[in-house]
């Protein structure tokens, strides 16, 4: 324990992104015309909801914000963090401008489209 | 570590890694109803008036909660819609950690209180059950005579 007191880094110089967060479940299905990415995100009102892709990587950081009465005293805790968090790398046929998002009943929908060049095409076969 | 010929999953294996990185930190002694943690998860506090339940159940129609309190044992159930695609060839579910299908989640709450004061409710997927304690039970200052 005295040890990590030694190496640890003071708290102001530590990222936010390393602090440890929720890990939210999540389904990802993939059709013909894109990548759909639901996430479970109880808790959580739109304004706390951030979305974004730096360069390659899609981050989801999200806040859960509950209404508890002042004086209370928790007796029994699952979800102990109050921040979401999950990250996933896109790949290059995905089209990162048009991701449209959707916050609804504590579930996050991504949608995610393939850009025009990645769209399926049937390949003839040439019978020579 | 034992290698494996097919890697698993990492997200999912960071995940289990983190689920059980918590149980180990608990503190709070398990129930005589286990300590599942299944779905929805559910946080549980206490005031001097009441007993403040939150079940984090996203994605649930409120109106197809079945919530019962029944000589002190509180109920949750109730059925979750599957996201995935049918099976159809169209489309491929690449991960698939989400909850789906029924769910019934028990707790018992303390002795003292109120079966006629419950109140729910649900928001941004958490839902809210706030029992009240019995007047009697809340502690009352005595005056000397």
């Amino acid at each position: 324990m005295n040890d990590q007191a030694v190496t640890r880094t003071p708290e102001q110089t530590v990222p936010a992104r390393d602090e440890p967060a929720l890990l939210p479940p999540v389904d990802v299905v993939e059709d013909a015309a894109g990548i759909t990415l639901y996430a479970d995100l109880p808790g959580v009102p739109k304004d706390r909801l951030n979305v974004r892709v730096e360069g390659e990587t899609l981050l989801i950081d999200a806040d859960l914000v509950l209404a508890v009465p002042p004086d209370m005293q928790a007796s029994h805790a699952e979800l102990q963090r109050t921040h979401y968090r999950r990250a996933f790398t896109l790949s290059r046929e995905l089209d990162p401008d048009k991701v449209s998002a959707e916050l609804s009943q504590g579930v996050l929908r991504l949608r995610i489209p393939k850009a025009d060049h990645a769209q399926p095409r049937r390949i003839t076969v040439q019978v020579a | 570590m034992v290698r494996s010929l097919f890697p698993r999953d990492l997200f999912a294996e960071v995940d289990r890694l983190q689920r059980e990185l918590q149980q180990s930190f608990d503190t709070v002694s398990p129930s005589i109803r286990g300590f599942a943690r299944g779905y929805p998860a559910l946080n549980v506090g206490s005031t001097p008036k009441s007993v403040e339940v939150y079940a984090f159940a996203p994605g649930i129609d409120p109106a197809r909660l079945e919530i019962n309190l029944e000589r002190g044992v509180l109920t949750i159930e109730g059925e979750r819609a599957s996201s995935l695609p049918a099976d159809d060839g169209k489309a491929t579910a690449h991960i698939s950690e989400r909850f789906q299908g029924r769910f019934r989640r028990v707790l018992s709450l303390p002795d003292d209180i109120d079966p006629a004061a419950v109140n729910a409710s649900y928001r941004d997927g958490v839902l809210h059950i706030s029992v009240q304690r019995r007047e009697s039970a809340q502690p009352r200052r005595i005056e000397v005579q």
